[in-house]
């Protein structure tokens, strides 16, 4: 055989391999085109009248099936098509970066008139991308940049971290919590913070541990670094991490766990306490609602428990109801604007009583928190 | 004594390396026949979708890691075919391979209706000894506590290395791998047996892989080995082509990741270290050990087989 013949022959296997991949699948409307680094699913929404629906589009970092950040905001265009007059357009596994900008445009030359970016890299790419489509309402979620089209959302995860802390605090005995955490930027000490404070007010004597991954998605790693925190003693393991297995670690040891992101009670049933979770829907709502109407103007939102854009996932069986009832007061409070989570002045990790200062930079611990604020 | 940071760090070295393990001695079999398969990440991620889907469905983790290896030794013929029977490049044709099983991994735990990405598994590795022998000081963790994978591993690495060094086969393999024109002109099929080795390492990825999605963090989720299948092809050369070698090798890098969050539990003055440093610690270990063991004139010392990534051409002499 010559090599004509085996290249022939190499690019037929090749073809037979992508056409097997792509019928791998029990249901193959939902396979669309892969190899272009993402999927496009376009569903008209029921139409509210003879009126035009409004085209609007989501772009995520991952894929919406991965039961964390991504598929939170997938459920949120889901609530949004529920509710409102809309076509929506969803693109995930997109790169950040810049090519991402390209991606915006397309969708703003197909007609999309507002289109969410969920993830911090696209920021920049984003704004490219609004200048050159004026008539295009951009959001980004995450981020800090805006302009005359492209507002920014983001919401107060640092409320259900305390709450989440307080379900921790009660369930510890041995007044040591593991907290395995992916970097020291501020979000992350923020709601390490707010978590810390929220298990001391239930047990003043417990201690949080902080590990670092240096990762938001490992999971041998996180699964690693919460072991390492069990066998220091700690019996609940908390996170800001995007897999499951720090849980799975937990459960395998006979600990406790609060998770992030969503409900992950499947993946260590005895084990699960609660977690701080997201719900974008009403916030995707309410913008699309201000777009069709024109009253929309760019802004900054930061949302929170009085809002519904950050709640509490169920509580785990292990969760008694005097501490629920207590957790559910706080968040009252919370709600009603009687209580802050992150007091001002605050303690640090020192015993030093210093002033809160911006939390969108914040870069110290609090009192209560073993480990390093620098990583 | 048994829950000394020592003994814990160990156990815990043990479970991180044993996905490894296979990977290694996998690409140890297919680099002794002088074919370099950079496809290893790509490999374990196909037999870890695949070992999960089978697991999912059956909840037999026996089919799971039998359809892993299943699915990464068909897998790995796509790099044969191209690097053994047209001649191409291997180091690219493995890239390929990585870069293939990559996106095919994610693509399969996405596909269907009822996808897996996101679930638990069904089943997963479990140690199989509960206190008893488990509980006897050092080495009850060290040798009684594990889960039947890693006793799996320890005998796979014996077998292999009977395989290479104590049978004809074996010795028919590195002479393939170190001078295939005078094994062939000995009566050795170069092809065959390449492809054959080839497949070998693909199943033994394949298992690998399962481990991470069966036993180490039973869920699907998108890429769960990490860079697992990279650290596999470094580990090679600080095992200097040899299986044994290859399970300390791969303890040594799973000790080294973990140490990394030990430290930080330590307190003072070990947690001043910063952790993006320990973190790196496994990568570093790796690179050092393969600048120092692999360089120049040593690596053929070591064991390299000197026909390592060159296609074969019966032709050309």
């Amino acid at each position: 055989m010559n090599l004509r013949n085996w290249r022939f022959l190499a690019i037929l296997a090749l073809a037979l391999s992508l056409i097997a991949a792509a019928c791998g699948g029990d249901d193959d409307e939902t396979a669309t085109t892969e190899a272009s680094g993402g999927e496009t699913e376009t569903t008209a929404a029921p139409s509210g009248g003879d009126e035009e629906p409004l085209k609007v589009a989501f772009v995520h970092v991952g894929p919406v099936s991965d039961k964390g950040w991504s598929w939170a905001h997938d459920q949120g265009a889901k609530y949004l098509e529920a509710n409102a007059n809309v076509e929506v357009t969803t693109l995930e596994s997109i790169p950040e970066g810049s090519d991402s900008q390209r991606v915006f445009e397309d969708l703003a030359a197909d007609g999309n008139k507002l289109i969410f970016g969920t993830s911090f890299g696209y920021m920049e790419p984003m704004l490219a991308a609004a200048e050159n489509y004026p008539d295009v309402v951009f959001e980004h979620a995450t981020g800090f940049m805006s302009s005359e089209n492209m507002g920014n959302y983001f919401g107060a995860a640092e409320e259900g971290r305390y709450l989440s802390g307080m379900a921790a605090g009660a369930a510890t005995e041995s007044n040591l919590i593991g907290y395995v955490a992916a970097f020291p930027i501020p979000e992350v000490l923020r709601g390490i913070n707010a978590f810390t404070l929220g298990v001391r007010e239930v047990k003043p004597e417990a201690q949080v541990q902080v590990v670092w991954t240096s990762t938001w998605f490992d999971p041998p790693v996180e699964k690693t670094a919460a072991e390492s925190l069990l066998d220091a003693g700690a019996d609940v393991i908390a996170m800001h991490q995007d897999s499951a297995a720090p849980g799975q670690a937990a459960e395998a040891a006979g600990a406790k766990w609060v998770g992030y992101n969503t409900d992950m009670t499947e993946f260590a049933e005895t084990a699960w306490l609660t977690a701080p979770i997201w719900d974008w829907g009403p916030f995707y709502l309410k913008t699309t609602q201000e777009v069709a109407a024109g009253t929309w103007e760019s802004a900054a939102y930061y949302g929170n428990i009085a809002d519904g854009m950050v709640d509490l996932a169920p509580y785990g069986e292990s969760v008694s109801d005097e501490t629920i009832a207590l957790i559910e007061e706080r968040k009252q409070q919370i709600i009603d604007g009687t209580f802050s989570v992150l007091p001002d002045p605050i303690v640090d990790q020192d015993g030093n009583e210093r002033e809160l200062g911006d939390i969108f930079s914040m870069n110290y611990f609090v009192e209560g928190v073993i480990g390093s604020p620098t990583g | 004594m048994n829950d000394s940071t020592l003994i814990l760090t160990l156990v815990a070295a043990i479970g991180l390396g044993t996905g490894l393990v296979f990977a290694t001695v996998g690409e140890i079999i297919t680099e002794r026949a002088g074919n370099l398969n950079l496809g290893v990440q790509g490999m374990m991620l196909v037999g870890a979708v695949a070992g999960f889907w089978a697991t999912f469905n059956t909840e037999s983790l026996l089919l799971g890691v039998i359809v892993a290896m299943i699915a990464g030794a068909a897998f790995s013929v796509i790099h044969a075919f191209a690097s053994v029977s047209l001649r191409v490049s291997q180091i690219v044709s493995g890239l390929a391979l990585t870069i293939f099983g990559t996106g095919l991994s994610s693509f399969l735990g996405e596909a269907g209706e009822d996808p897996l990405v996101g679930n638990p598994s069904k089943a997963t590795f479990e140690p199989i000894l509960e206190g008893g022998l488990a509980d006897i000081p050092v080495i009850g963790p060290l040798i009684f506590g594990h889960d039947l994978m890693v006793y799996v591993s320890w005998l796979t690495v014996a077998a292999a290395s009977y395989y290479l060094f104590h049978t004809r086969m074996g010795l028919s393999l590195r002479a393939v791998g170190e001078d295939p024109a005078s094994a062939e002109s000995a009566g050795v099929n170069v092809a065959r047996v390449r492809y054959a080795h080839i497949m070998a390492g693909g199943a033994l990825a394949g298992a690998g892989g399962a481990y991470f999605s069966l036993a180490l963090v039973p869920t699907w989720q998108n890429e769960p080995i990490g860079a697992s299948g990279w650290i596999a092809i470094a580990l090679v050369i600080l095992a200097s082509w040899r299986p044994w070698r290859a399970l300390f090798a791969a303890y040594l890098f799973g000790a080294a990741t973990r140490i990394g969050f030990t430290m930080q539990t330590l307190g003072e003055p070990w947690s001043n270290i910063p952790s993006s440093l320990l973190a790196m610690l496994p990568f570093v270990l790796a690179i050092i050990a393969m600048l120092v063991l692999a360089s120049g004139k040593r690596a053929r010392f070591l064991g390299a087989p000197a026909a390592l990534g060159l296609p074969y051409f019966r032709e050309q002499r």
